[in-house]
């Protein structure tokens, strides 16, 4: 771990930097995102959208962002 | 017309499933998806766009709230994998009603039966109520249905050929030992094919690309729309009997 205050996590397979103790919902704001438009899985296990406002982000995560798009 | 089809305990009028993959833009997309009528669109799950998440979204131009969302697998090839997406899909949408395929291979993006059947069982045991993308195969489509599968599609030609229905009397079999609704996926190329799924007496049809790979989508959208209804009253109506040799249609009496 690196001591500034960041930690390391991949965000869709790619390395990220964030600040250390932000919440799931932050680091999709943090992205962008609208947290109620997109669905989170952290280390293979879904993130309840309910409870994005509370899960910590922990050094080390893996993180998968999804959302709908056109398909068929 | 008080003729409806209910899947999962939610009930539909219209019997066309369209996809939206493909159109050139989300506007031609909205377009063609109302002038079909549809009232269910096929939607995949992919990572967000974190390098330009402003983008304008399928939502921002298909309203969730007014046309059911049906998750699909598509691009899965293991049941882990699809019920990984599912399981993604649940939780961005809310809803339990998704569309399972897991594919066998690339080349012809037949689905493998085997990862299949094991992913609807074990997407059932979680709650899931899965429309499942199988093989046009009678006992295949028996197995889905005991394995808690809420729909079978079997598939009328391989995925985005156009070729049409192939094999009418496995559909038709299908069809015939089905207790859930049974629709068309895959194959169709223009209206007249899915007027063939309707006549072989299909609850309904999915299509993406012979809508989206048309000259015209919006047009070709309303051709199918007619072409699923005209299908589904000739079935309702009862085709006439074929005969081997011509039955001459003005009597014979009273002839000079």
């Amino acid at each position: 771990m690196v001591h500034d205050g960041t930690i390391s996590i991949q965000v869709n397979g790619a390395h990220r930097r964030v600040a250390q103790g932000i919440s799931v919902a932050q680091l999709a704001v943090e992205l962008g995102l609208e947290p109620s438009r997109v669905a989170v899985e952290r280390n293979l296990e879904i993130v309840p959208r309910s409870t994005l406002g509370e899960v910590v982000v922990e050094d080390g995560d893996d993180f998968e962002i999804v959302t709908f798009v056109g398909g068929g | 017309m008080g003729d409806t089809w209910t899947v999962a305990g939610r009930t539909f009028t219209s019997r066309l499933i369209v996809g939206t993959g493909k159109y050139k833009s989300f506007e031609q997309n909205a377009a063609a998806v109302a002038a079909s009528g549809a009232q269910i669109v096929t939607v995949a799950v992919r990572r967000v766009n974190i390098s330009d998440p402003g983008q304008p979204l399928l939502t921002d131009f298909i309203d969730p709230k007014k046309i059911t969302y049906l998750p699909n697998t598509a691009g899965c090839f293991t049941a882990e994998e699809a019920i990984r997406t599912l399981r993604l899909a649940r939780e961005a949408g809310g809803w339990e009603l998704v569309k399972l395929e897991v594919l066998g291979e690339a080349k012809t993006l037949y689905p493998d039966m085997r990862e299949t059947l094991k992913a609807t069982g074990i997407l059932v045991a979680e709650g899931f109520k899965p429309m499942v993308y199988c093989v046009d195969d009678p006992i295949a489509a028996r197995q889905l249905e005991e394995a808690g599968a809420v729909a079978i599609m079997p598939l009328g030609a391989p995925i985005g050929s156009g070729l049409g229905i192939q094999n009418r009397v496995t559909i038709r079999l299908i069809v015939e030992g089905a207790n859930v609704p049974v629709l068309v996926d895959a194959g169709v190329g223009t209206a007249s094919d899915a007027s063939v799924a309707m006549e072989l007496g299909c609850d309904g049809v999915l299509m993406n690309t012979a809508i989206a790979e048309a000259k015209d989508p919006v047009m070709m959208a309303r051709a199918m729309k007619l072409a699923v209804e005209s299908g589904r009253l000739a079935y309702l109506a009862g085709r006439m009997g074929r005969r081997r040799y011509a039955d001459p249609s003005s009597p014979l009496a009273g002839l000079i």
